[in-house]
């Protein structure tokens, strides 16, 4: 739980900073460098997760208050499902016959 | 853009036309009887506005069963067409109609109200909690599910039937092949209902958290309640993916976009990839629920505590992630390729282990009890071994190899019957014959239930069984009629016939409902089946704040303990509280008037119409987002009037001393 | 229900039924990572499916993008503001926060607008091949939640203004937040797996 008696919100400068970083390191990556797509696509896409999870973390306090832990369940399970939605559709749609 | 009139109403068609005939008699008759018992008030007041769960739940319950006469009549009609070769009962548009309304009926509008309604009426009952976290949303859920289940229904009087399929699949669903706005019934009235699900499935996962009594831990929940809550996980990890699906099929066919069309780029697997993404999960959606059913009724019946109560709740958890696991095994054939098909030919027989070791588990829980053989528990029995069979070809069809020769056949057809109705239909009969007691007060007729109970499962076998054999012998499903030349004929005959003795058990059931409402017992007590779960520590019928006293929970099966040990039976009037309840509104049934008319809409593609009836439901959240209703008390002495009414009669265990 | 108070703890999580609220809301969310999900796997199967259209280079105009993007992170940052200062009880800093965020939103929106404008100006619409078909509809599914958050955050000021900062307000107040922090959440995405790697190829 926040302090709610502090003055100055640091984390959230903190976490501010950092997703203008992230944002820009990420668009630096994909659009000034000449490395192949696969890695940029792994160097922009884990950025994109890190700076997903400073918001949970940072912004919205997932873990804070009585159902904290049932909050971090709740999303780990739907991350679960979102990564099988997303990765399972691109791969039983363009692998085989499936892809024509 | 807009109605034209003159295609308006189905013509043409005698069937249709007796049916647009009676509903419009029902209508009248409908009204005439309200006005004339002056009961307009008492369906408004007690009735259309409420938002106790048991009466909600109740609501549902008769919602599927009209469903499931309408979806039963649909079934009745197919099998009458098939029963000899080259039959000219139905056209072949009439069948590909009909087979599609069977499907989206009985799933979405008979087994998931069904199982919601037990679920509302049971589930706060069974975590002695007063209502559910969001009473009024509660509400909101069944009339959007209300909502989406009359659109639908109207389409075969006005507009004309969805005829793609309850899968729908495209192009064949496509405007391009399905000009004709029947379709749009199919991804409008599907949306809405679907909503109401989701709403569902988070109202329930919030109170199963956080509402349960004192002392009820997670692992003290009875199995039902657990079911509940894993099925309410699934609702929302799948539902979004359906709504997704339907939206982007209502844009295909409304506004020309190229997500499943065969031009402009689009992918028609595309939308089976979806609906199955949805579609797998949907199928333990609507079977946890009833495994948890039969799990309250065979420990009841056998006097046991559920057998492996622990490896029950690892199972259904491990269902809750593998379930998202195995969408794949309903499209083998699109040839996705070795590496494909042969994971999911993987995970399907994985999911098979849990559903196994709940098996064991019941016949465990059975082993050495003292088995009453009362209507509920016959169900549960006969569900065993017609499961089986379902659970058994199931993991034949798993295999991708194999599939290519089962794939469309009526062997699927069987397969998938033989899971649902034991699986769905049975449970939700046993469950209606263990609980009804505390939504009406007495008990349905057990010789009724004896003959409801055998007509329905010899019929279901005798509709079922040749299925796989015709199947086998290569006859293809959703095909309207046969050659004399197929050999088919004797099986088909079989099988319409069974579908007669299924549709008596089903009149039997009916007819059950009716003489036991007239004339059965009432002075019943609280506790008719020695039961071991706190529904049954309140009063039958259940009061409307359903426990005076918030019960106080030390172990699993916790009233049978109460019972046995005597304790938390009693109430003091000292221990007697003012009562906090939510009030009742009639914005959800609104809500569900606005959604049906812009639905209506938009299924004939006045989009404008649409719009302007969409400001009506914009207009109603404002209205919500201002409410600040915050229910109110019932009185000490209601309570303990109440209270006295029930408890020190005769072969009451519960005791009221002042 | 309305039972069950604690004052220890911050006002929106004070009463039983705001406890009960603000988990549903987060279950809520979890169901639409699954909605986003779905769209983004949609537009990953159908995005290099041009049917002759326009591809992502035709269209693309990074500089708005980022803008949009800056705006975007912005609000979500002032979003936070608004409930930190909510904590320490500012009714009227916390209302400050709110129509910032709001504005920024509104500017958002305004040039996801215009954006969907110059496509369709240049020949892209929605109808012209799969590819744009889903850009389109996971684009407009993102800009309409964010124009129901503002109308909704209206509603929520409105109640503020009238009622004052109570248990019921702040909880309302705290939801929003969540839903407004989740939108930024989904744009990261759009923004790295749309027009970023819509650049690379």
């Amino acid at each position: 739980m926040e302090k709610s008696a502090k003055g100055f919100p640091t984390s959230h400068v903190i976490g501010f900073l950092f997703s203008l970083i992230l944002t820009f390191v990420a668009a630096g990556v994909a659009l000034k460098t000449s490395l192949s797509f696969t890695v940029i696509m792994w160097i922009i896409g884990s950025l994109a997760v890190i700076q997903a999870g400073l918001q949970l973390f940072m912004f919205m306090h997932m873990t804070e208050g009585e159902d904290g832990k049932t909050n971090i369940i709740n999303i780990a399970y739907a991350v679960f499902v979102a990564v099988v939605i997303v990765l399972g559709t691109i791969w039983v749609l363009t692998s085989g016959h499936a892809a024509h | 853009m807009g109605i034209k009139w003159d295609e308006f109403f189905i013509t043409g068609d005698p069937l249709i036309l007796g049916a647009q005939i009676s509903i419009a008699l029902t209508m009248i008759g409908i009204v005439f009887g309200l006005t004339y018992l002056k009961k307009w008030n008492w369906l408004w007041t007690e009735w259309i506005t409420t938002v106790d769960h048991k009466r909600i739940g109740i609501m549902y319950i008769i919602s599927a069963v009209l469903m499931f006469f309408r979806g039963g009549v649909d079934g009745l009609l197919m099998k009458a067409q098939t029963s000899r070769p080259e039959m000219e009962f139905l056209s072949s548009q009439h069948y590909n109609e009909i087979f599609t309304t069977h499907g989206v009926i009985m799933i979405l509008f008979m087994a998931m109200p069904f199982l919601i309604g037990l679920m509302n009426v049971v589930v706060p009952l069974q975590i002695g909690a007063r209502d559910v976290a969001f009473p009024q949303l509660n509400a909101l859920s069944f009339w959007l599910f209300f909502s989406g289940a009359m659109l639908f229904n109207i389409s075969f009087v006005i507009g004309g039937s969805p005829d793609a399929g309850w899968t729908s699949y495209f192009p064949l669903a496509g405007k391009e092949f399905s000009p004709s706005i029947a379709n749009n019934y199919y991804a409008i009235a599907l949306q809405i209902a679907g909503i109401g699900t989701l709403m569902t499935g988070i109202n329930f996962i919030v109170t199963i958290l956080k509402m349960r009594t004192k002392g009820m831990t997670l692992m003290r929940m009875p199995m039902f309640t657990w079911t509940t809550l894993i099925t309410s996980v699934i609702i929302i990890a799948a539902f979004p993916i359906f709504t997704v699906a339907l939206a982007l099929m209502t844009f295909d066919r409304l506004f020309g976009t190229h997500f499943f069309t065969v031009s402009g780029g689009g992918m028609d697997m595309l939308w089976a990839n979806l609906f199955w993404l949805w579609g797998h999960p949907e199928v333990y959606i609507v079977a946890l629920p009833a495994f948890g059913i039969f799990s309250e009724v065979i420990a009841t019946f056998s006097r046991k505590s559920l057998f492996g109560y622990k490896s029950m709740v690892y199972a259904i958890v491990g269902i809750a992630l593998l379930s998202m696991l195995v969408w794949v095994h309903h499209f083998y054939t699109m040839g996705s390729g070795p590496a494909v098909n042969s994971f999911f030919s993987i995970t399907t027989m994985l999911i098979a282990v849990p559903t196994g070791i709940k098996m064991f588990n019941w016949l465990f829980t059975m082993r050495k009890g003292r088995i009453k053989m009362t209507t509920a528990m016959l169900w549960s029995l006969a569900f065993v071994p017609c499961f089986t069979i379902g659970g058994v070809t199931g993991v034949m069809l798993a295999m991708g190899a194999a599939d290519y020769q089962y794939h469309n056949t009526l062997f699927l057809v069987a397969h998938f019957h033989y899971v649902l109705i034991p699986g769905v239909v049975f449970a939700v009969f046993a469950g209606l014959y263990y609980w009804w007691p505390k939504m009406f007060g007495h008990l349905l007729n057990e010789k009724l239930g004896k003959w409801h109970f055998w007509l329905f499962v010899i019929g279901f076998n005798v509709t079922f069984m040749p299925m796989f054999f015709l199947g086998l012998s290569g006859a293809a499903r959703r095909t309207y009629t046969f050659s004399a030349e197929s050999g088919f004929a004797p099986l088909f005959l079989l099988s319409a016939m069974g579908s007669i003795v299924l549709a008596a058990g089903f009149a039997v059931f009916c007819y059950n409902i009716y003489w036991s409402l007239r004339y059965a017992d009432r002075n019943i007590s609280s506790d008719p089946w020695d039961a071991r779960t706190l529904e049954w520590a309140t009063a039958t019928p259940v009061q409307h704040y359903n426990f005076a006293k918030l019960p106080e929970v030390k172990s699993l099966d916790a009233f049978w303990f109460m019972k046995k040990n005597n304790e938390g039976l009693t109430l003091k009037d000292s221990e007697i509280e003012e009562i906090h309840m939510p009030s009742n509104s009639g914005q959800p049934f609104i809500m569900c008037v606005l959604f049906g008319i812009s639905g209506f809409f938009l299924v004939f593609e006045w989009s404008i119409a649409a719009a302007v009836a969409a400001l009506g439901i914009f207009a109603g959240l404002i209205y919500r987002s201002f409410d600040y209703n915050d229910g109110y008390h019932i009185p000490v002495d209601e309570v303990r009037e109440t209270e006295l009414s029930w408890r020190n009669k005769k072969g009451e265990a519960h005791k009221h001393v002042s | 229900m309305s039972a069950n108070v604690n004052t220890s703890l911050p006002l929106e999580y004070q009463s039983g039924q705001s406890r009960m609220n603000i988990l549903g809301f987060w279950i809520f969310l979890g169901a639409e990572i699954a909605l986003f999900a779905t769209l983004f796997g949609v537009y990953a199967v159908l995005s290099g499916r041009y049917a002759g259209g326009p591809t992502h280079q035709d269209i693309i105009m990074i500089r708005e993008v980022m803008i949009q993007t800056i705006l975007l992170l912005t609000s979500s940052f002032t979003c936070g503001l608004a409930i930190f200062e909510m904590r320490r009880g500012n009714k009227n800093e916390l209302i400050m926060w709110l129509v910032i965020t709001l504005l920024l939103g509104a500017g958002f929106l305004y040039m996801e607008i215009n954006e969907f404008i110059h496509y369709v100006h240049i020949g892209a619409s929605m109808q012209t091949s799969a590819f744009l078909s889903s850009l389109f509809v996971l684009l407009g599914t993102h800009g309409a939640h964010v124009t129901f958050g503002i109308g909704w955050a209206i509603l929520v000021i409105i109640q503020l203004i009238k009622r004052g900062l109570t248990s019921v307000t702040a909880r309302k107040v705290f939801i929003i937040g969540l839903y407004w922090h989740f939108l930024d959440v989904v744009w990261i995405f759009i923004f790295t797996f749309v027009y970023l790697k819509g650049l690379v190829l």
